[in-house]
C-alpha cells in the first residue's frame, strides 16, 4: 500500500493593489511558516512566471510584484489569472526542502562600548553578561526576512531565555553593525539608524553596501552563526575591510 | 550642459521610474510621487522613459542654465518664470544659455517634474538614479550651489537656438492638455479597494472611512500621507506579523490616523491594512497638499486593475504620439 500523498499546505492569495499579489502561509512568526515562505520563493523563481518584477519574502507571507499587462488576456482580471498560475506552480513545491541553505559566519564583539545594553539586559534576564553573550552566540539563526531598512535581517531562532522588550524610548542613532535583541527576535543594524532594540554587541562586517556586488551580505533564508570576538579582533577586521 | 542650483527649494530630488527588484533586501523602490507626470515630462523632451528628472515639492528651486537646454515641466502648477516670462508647462521649451528659471511655489498640487533633454546625469545605485531620502540611496536632495549635469546630448534640439535672444521659447505648436493627468481638485473622491483588515474595523469606523472627509496632515511626506479625520478603530485588537506592503496601501496605526503609503514606502509593515488606493488615483492623491480634503469612494480590485491597464495604454499611446510630433519638428 502506498502512503497517502501529503496534501499541499493551504495558502491564501490576495491582491496587494494592481501590481502585487500577497501569498500567506501562516499567521505567526514561526520557523515552519517561514520555511514554507522560502520554499515557495524557490519554486516561484524556478517557475519563471512572465511579468514578475520582484519576490519579497516576509515572516509568514510573500509578495509577488508583477506587470499586470503580462497577464491581461481574456475576461478575467490579471491578478486572478496570476493567482491561478501561482497555485499551479506551488501545488507540490511548498513541502520541498529549503533551497540552498547558506551559512554565514558573523563575528561579534559582545558588550563594552559595542554592546552598551548587555549588562543591564543580563540583570533584567537574571543572567550574567557572559552567559547572555554565550547563549546568543551558540544559536543557529535563520534570516526570516530583510526589511525596516536596506539589509536589516530579522533573525529567527533566539533562545527563549534571551527574549527582551524593546526600549520605551528608541535611540535616535544606533551604530552600524550593532547586534540587537527586540522581543523574540534578534537582528543586525546594517547602517546607522534610529532603533529601539537592546544593543548587545557589534559586528565589524558591512552588511549592506549598495555599490558592492552583492550589495547585501545576507539573503533571505540564509543561516547566521555568530562568533564572539575580542575588541582587538573587531578593530583588525574593521581595518581590513576599510582597505 | 550643466545647470547650477542657485536655490534648492523645499525638496528637490532626482527621480526615475524607481529602484525595482531589490525589495527582498529591504530596499524600497522610491521613484516619483506622480509617475504619469514624470513619464510625460521625459516624453516631451524626447527622453527615454527611464531617464532621470527633477521632482520638486511645494517650493521650487531657482536654476541657472549655463548652456542652452530643452526642458519640460509637468505635474503640479508652479509659478515658474524667467524674469517676467512665465515658463509654459506641459510642452517642450528651449531655455537660452544663462537663463535663470525660478520655479516659485506650487499654486495647485504638490509635486512637479522638470525633465531636461538628455536626462539628468546621476549615478545608478541598484539599477536606479532615484533618490531614497531615508535609505540615503541615490543623489542627496539638492542643495544650494549644486551643479547638475546632463547625461546625453539634447535629442530634440541639437544645434537649435532660441529666436531673438529670448530666454524661453516654446518648441512646436503643440502642448498637452494636463486635465487627464493633473487633477488637483480635492473634492474628487479617491477610489479605495478594501484591504485585508477592512472587515476588522468597527462598524462606526467602516462607515466613517467612506462617508467622512479626511485632511492631509502637515507631517506627510514621500513615505506616506497621514490623514487627519475621524479616528478609526478595530472591533478588536489584532496580533499581526509584518507583511509586504505596496504604494497605495492604507495602514491603520494604533492611534487611529490612517497612513496612505506613497513612493518611498518601506517594503514591509505590521499595521492593519484597511484599504488599497486605486493605482489610477495614486497620483491624484499624491498631489493633495497638507490641509487638502481626501474622501474615499469604494472600488473593487478587478475594476481598479482594468481601469489601471486602460490608463497605462492611454499613456503609452500619448507618449508615442508625442515622440512622432517631436520627430516631425526635428526634421
Amino acid at each position: 500500500m502506498t502512503p497517502p500523498r501529503a496534501q499541499p499546505p493551504a495558502f491564501d492569495v490576495e491582491p496587494l493593489g494592481e501590481s502585487a499579489l500577497l501569498l500567506r502561509f501562516g499567521e505567526r512568526i514561526d520557523a515552519a511558516s517561514n520555511a514554507r515562505v522560502h520554499a515557495a520563493v524557490g519554486a516561484l523563481r524556478a517557475a519563471a512566471l512572465p511579468g514578475l518584477v520582484d519576490i519579497v519574502p516576509a515572516y509568514a507571507s510573500l509578495a509577488l510584484h508583477y506587470e499586470p499587462a503580462a497577464w491581461n488576456e481574456g475576461g478575467t482580471a490579471p491578478w486572478r489569472r496570476l493567482a491561478d498560475a501561482v497555485r499551479g506552480a506551488l501545488a507540490t513545491a511548498v513541502d520541498a526542502p529549503m533551497p540552498s541553505t547558506r551559512t554565514v559566519d558573523v563575528p561579534v564583539c559582545y558588550g563594552g562600548e559595542h554592546g552598551p545594553d548587555l549588562d543591564a539586559l543580563a540583570t533584567t534576564l537574571g543572567l550574567d553578561a557572559a552567559s547572555v553573550a554565550a547563549r546568543h552566540a551558540c544559536g543557529d539563526y535563520r534570516v526570516a526576512m530583510l526589511g525596516f531598512a536596506p539589509g536589516f535581517p530579522y533573525l529567527l531562532g533566539l533562545d527563549a531565555a534571551l527574549h527582551a522588550p524593546r526600549h520605551a524610548r528608541p535611540r535616535t542613532r544606533v551604530p552600524r553593525g550593532s547586534v540587537a535583541i527586540g522581543g523574540a527576535q534578534t537582528g543586525i543594524y546594517p547602517s546607522e539608524l534610529p532603533g529601539g532594540w537592546q544593543l548587545i554587541g557589534r559586528t565589524p562586517l558591512v552588511l549592506f553596501d549598495p555599490l558592492r556586488e552583492p550589495a547585501c551580505l545576507l539573503a533571505p533564508g540564509d543561516v547566521v552563526r555568530f562568533r564572539a570576538i575580542t575588541p582587538a579582533a573587531f578593530e583588525a577586521i574593521e581595518r581590513e575591510a576599510a582597505r | 550642459m550643466s545647470v547650477e542650483v542657485m536655490r534648492a527649494g523645499l525638496l528637490a530630488t532626482v527621480q526615475d521610474h524607481g529602484r525595482h527588484g531589490h525589495a527582498a533586501l529591504g530596499v524600497g523602490s522610491a521613484g516619483p510621487m506622480d509617475a504619469p507626470a514624470l513619464r510625460l515630462a521625459n516624453a516631451l523632451v524626447g527622453n527615454v522613459p527611464g531617464d532621470a528628472v527633477l521632482e520638486i515639492g511645494l517650493i521650487g528651486p531657482r536654476l541657472r542654465f549655463i548652456e542652452t537646454a530643452t526642458i519640460a515641466l509637468t505635474g503640479a502648477e508652479f509659478d515658474a518664470r524667467a524674469a517676467t516670462a512665465p515658463l509654459p508647462a506641459w510642452r517642450p521649451v528651449h531655455v537660452a544659455a544663462g537663463t535663470v528659471l525660478d520655479f516659485g511655489r506650487a499654486r495647485r498640487g504638490a509635486w512637479a517634474y522638470i525633465a531636461i533633454a538628455g536626462g539628468i546625469d546621476a549615478a545608478r545605485v541598484l539599477g536606479s538614479a532615484s533618490t531614497d531620502v531615508n535609505a540615503r540611496l541615490g543623489r542627496a536632495p539638492l542643495r544650494d550651489g549644486d551643479v547638475l549635469g546632463v547625461a546625453r546630448a539634447d535629442p530634440v534640439a541639437s544645434g537649435g537656438h532660441p529666436r531673438d535672444g529670448a530666454a524661453l521659447h516654446a518648441i512646436g505648436t503643440f502642448s498637452l492638455d494636463p486635465r487627464p493627468w493633473f487633477d488637483p481638485d480635492p473634492s474628487r473622491p479617491i477610489r479605495l479597494a478594501p484591504g485585508r483588515h477592512a472587515v476588522a474595523l468597527d462598524a462606526a469606523s467602516r462607515d466613517a472611512l467612506h462617508a467622512q472627509p479626511f485632511r492631509v496632515a502637515a507631517d506627510s511626506n514621500r513615505v506616506g500621507l497621514r490623514l487627519d479625520g475621524p479616528r478609526l478603530a478595530l472591533a478588536e485588537a489584532l496580533e499581526l506579523v509584518s507583511e509586504p506592503v505596496a504604494a497605495g496601501t492604507l495602514q491603520l496605526p494604533p492611534g487611529g490616523q490612517p497612513i496612505a503609503l506613497m513612493a518611498e514606502h518601506p517594503t514591509t509593515g505590521g499595521y492593519p491594512r484597511i484599504g488599497q488606493v486605486a493605482a489610477i488615483d495614486l497620483a491624484r492623491l499624491a498631489q493633495r497638499r497638507p490641509g487638502d480634503t481626501v474622501r474615499f469612494a469604494a472600488i473593487d480590485i478587478d475594476d481598479a486593475q482594468t481601469r489601471y491597464l486602460a490608463c497605462e495604454n492611454q499613456l503609452d499611446r500619448l507618449c508615442a504620439d508625442i515622440a512622432a510630433r517631436l520627430d516631425g519638428i526635428a526634421r
